[in-house]
């Protein structure tokens, strides 16, 4: 164990070089970059024993990765925003391809207007996609859900890549002690891959991609479906067994202060930390508030997140992102699966700064609720 | 040249009687044998070989998306050699829409990163798969169902892109034009492309029955037409270094290829003067 001082973009690098992919096809964009950089370095001293491609696009960083997981190799790629959008195409084929690549994707607001600071507009608009989906609150969780996040995308009944969601600027440029594992502990962990089922090999030729008509494609599209439900108690035991391991378990969600809560303040991601400070703030003054913070969000975990809010009279839902006419995608997911009365908050679109003022308002306005959806900290007033 | 009776493309595949561009597969993979991997674009070849749970490829396939050929073969190939599987061949097949139009980007990036792989082009000269639409490598004078003839058009009115000169301006090792007419020189650049150390490129004319308009048992035919009227070249670029690998001893006046496809029939007798006189020129360049 060692303890390094580092962002958590460096912390995804560092997670990265102890999981040992073979394949890394990257493109640099803001505020990833940092990643492609750190990752290059180590292969050109030798930390890492990897193939860098250094392509021409993240559409082009995807579909390598694609090809070379094809061929049954493990393959990291990165990357933000724009450069996820540009992927939107090849994201789905990742999962329906039963790719189990892991990604990591510095989140940051989608142009227009270009913007290059944090929200979660980018990953939340690749929920749809077949791929697992983890919101990091901080440089260590990032590290930990880099090496988890193998673990369960290999799994024969899961086979899905997974997508590490860590918030811009915020995490990625931030500095925090982190905790690097020993890497003989990883390798005990996340021994090499080796595929099972579908490979490219001249030994065992097999077609990979292929084009599939209405008796077939439907079944394959539930063959995905059932390998998300399966990935919910995949990620639980190997997130108990990462716990074991290296004595830190990160869950599927974390409840903080629930217990007797009149309102339960539900988000994603490095604001859970602000709301944190805010909920024990008001607790002295004897506000019952408490955080469920989801830290996995496909596979959505329904029922933990039930079996938390059970005795909760009200939700207020913390979105970094909009559905435009239906509020954020979290507060959809959690109306949609629970009977909670739920209100919704648009915060810190594009790098809006979020303040424990505005965390005490999305309280306030949930005691007094006047509308469903609103939007925190416009100018002129929240709408 | 003997030319081995192991077939790595199976028949029953869904191509159109007559199809070219399963003839250059065949032949293609007939040098490559089954140590290879073989990544399809979308497209005709991509639809009519893998429709699920069939599939054509007796040696491993992939295919992804329309535009990624390129990317998709370089994640293979850079895989393989991780892996230290450097002995197998990686070949790429791409349409002409799959890699004039819209895969231009992907398969640039792989020929300049330097990748171990082959990439051929099958050209038919038109988006064939979703019904004769005009690529970049459509001809002047093509009648397609988005340049169709008219009271206001002749139809095609672009020369088609040079898409070997744009890879070989890559700087790239090997740069090949074929067709499928001449299998012994098709197959002999197949050889060096796969003997080449980086990547390779191969341009492969393959008349379409059903695009062009002609009989199906016209295919070959077609293609030598294409090459005897100097309509289609055969060159290679070795290091930057053009040898043409065919001359027609007599060049054929275009008329004749043009008069036997049903893409060129509306066209007068003055644009098939200028398509003659765009292809002398063309020669003349090439030495021809």
């Amino acid at each position: 164990m060692t303890l390094k001082v580092i962002t958590a973009n460096e912390a995804i690098a560092e997670a990265v070089k102890l999981s040992k992919p073979k394949v890394v096809p990257v493109y640099p964009i803001t505020p990833q970059t940092t990643i492609s950089e750190y990752l290059a370095k180590f292969v050109s001293n030798g930390d890492l024993e990897a193939e860098y491609i250094r392509v021409e696009s993240e559409h082009s960083a995807l579909s390598a990765a694609i090809g070379a997981s094809g061929t049954g190799v493990r393959v990291f790629t990165a990357t933000s925003s724009q450069g996820l959008m540009l992927m939107h195409e090849i994201i789905f084929a990742a999962a329906g391809m039963r790719m189990p690549i892991v990604m990591a994707d510095a989140n940051r607001a989608i142009s227009a207007p270009l913007n290059i600071w944090n929200d979660q507009q980018d990953s939340i608009s690749q929920r749809d996609s077949g791929w697992m989906q983890i919101y990091v609150e901080n440089a260590q969780e990032a590290l930990d859900s880099v090496i988890q996040s193998y673990k369960v995308s290999e799994n024969d009944n899961v086979l899905l890549p997974s997508m590490v969601c860590l918030d811009g600027f915020i995490l990625t440029h931030t500095v925090e002690p982190v905790d690097i594992p020993d890497p003989e502990l990883v390798e005990k962990f996340l021994p090499e891959f080796e595929p099972k089922y579908a490979f490219l090999d001249p030994t065992r030729p097999m077609s990979l991609g292929s084009l599939t008509d209405p008796d077939y494609y439907m079944e394959a599209r539930y063959q995905v479906e059932e390998a998300m439900e399966n990935s919910l108690e995949v990620i639980k035991n190997v997130d108990d067994e990462f716990g074991e391991i290296f004595g830190r378990k990160h869950g599927l969600v974390e409840p903080y202060k629930c217990d007797d809560a009149e309102i339960v303040i539900v988000a994603m991601g490095s604001i859970c930390s602000t709301i944190r400070t805010v909920i024990d703030d008001l607790r002295e003054k004897g506000e019952k508030i408490g955080l469920l913070k989801i830290r996995v969000y496909r596979p959505f975990p329904s029922e933990e997140i039930n079996k938390i809010l059970r005795d909760v009279p009200k939700v207020a839902v913390v979105d970094k992102n909009v559905s435009f006419g239906t509020g954020g995608a979290l507060y959809n997911d959690i109306k949609v699966k629970t009977d909670k009365e739920a209100y919704d908050f648009i915060i810190g679109l594009g790098g809006r700064d979020i303040t424990p003022i505005e965390i005490e308002e999305i309280i306030e306005k949930t005691k007094n609720p006047v509308k469903d959806v609103t939007w925190i900290g416009l100018k002129g007033g929240s709408q | 040249m003997k030319i081995p009776e192991e077939e790595l493309f199976a028949p029953g595949h869904r191509g159109c009687a007559g199809c070219g561009a399963t003839i250059g597969v065949r032949l293609a993979l007939k040098v490559l044998g089954k140590n290879t991997v073989a990544i399809s674009a979308t497209g005709c070849l991509e639809v009519i070989s893998t429709p699920f749970p069939e599939t054509a490829w007796e040696i491993p396939w992939i295919h992804v998306a329309f535009e990624n050929a390129g990317a998709v073969a370089s994640g293979v190939e850079r895989a393989l050699k991780a892996q230290g599987k450097e002995d197998v061949n990686v070949v790429a097949f791409g349409g002409d829409g799959g890699t004039a139009d819209i895969g231009m980007q992907s398969l640039s990036g792989a020929m300049e990163r330097g990748h171990n792989l082959i990439y051929i082009c099958y050209d038919n000269e038109a988006y064939m798969n979703t019904g004769i639409q005009r690529s970049g490598s459509t001809p002047y004078g093509a009648s397609t169902t988005t340049s169709p003839h008219g009271t206001e058009s002749f139809g095609e009115d672009r020369p088609k892109k040079n898409m070997p000169l744009i890879i070989a301006a890559h700087g790239v090792p090997y740069v090949a034009t074929a067709s499928i007419s001449y299998p012994e020189d098709f197959m002999k650049k197949v050889k060096k492309a796969a003997e080449t150390n980086g990547p390779a490129y191969i341009h492969l004319n393959q008349p379409c029955t059903t695009g062009w308009g002609y009989d199906p048992s016209k295919t070959i035919e077609l293609g030598r037409l294409a090459v005897e009227t100097g309509s289609w070249s055969l060159y290679e670029i070795v290091e930057g270094e053009f040898k043409l690998t065919y001359k027609p001893q007599i060049r054929k006046p275009v008329n004749e290829y043009l008069n036997a496809q049903k893409r060129f029939k509306h066209l007068s007798d003055e644009e098939k003067e200028k398509i003659q006189e765009y292809v002398d020129k063309q020669c003349a360049e090439l030495g021809i």
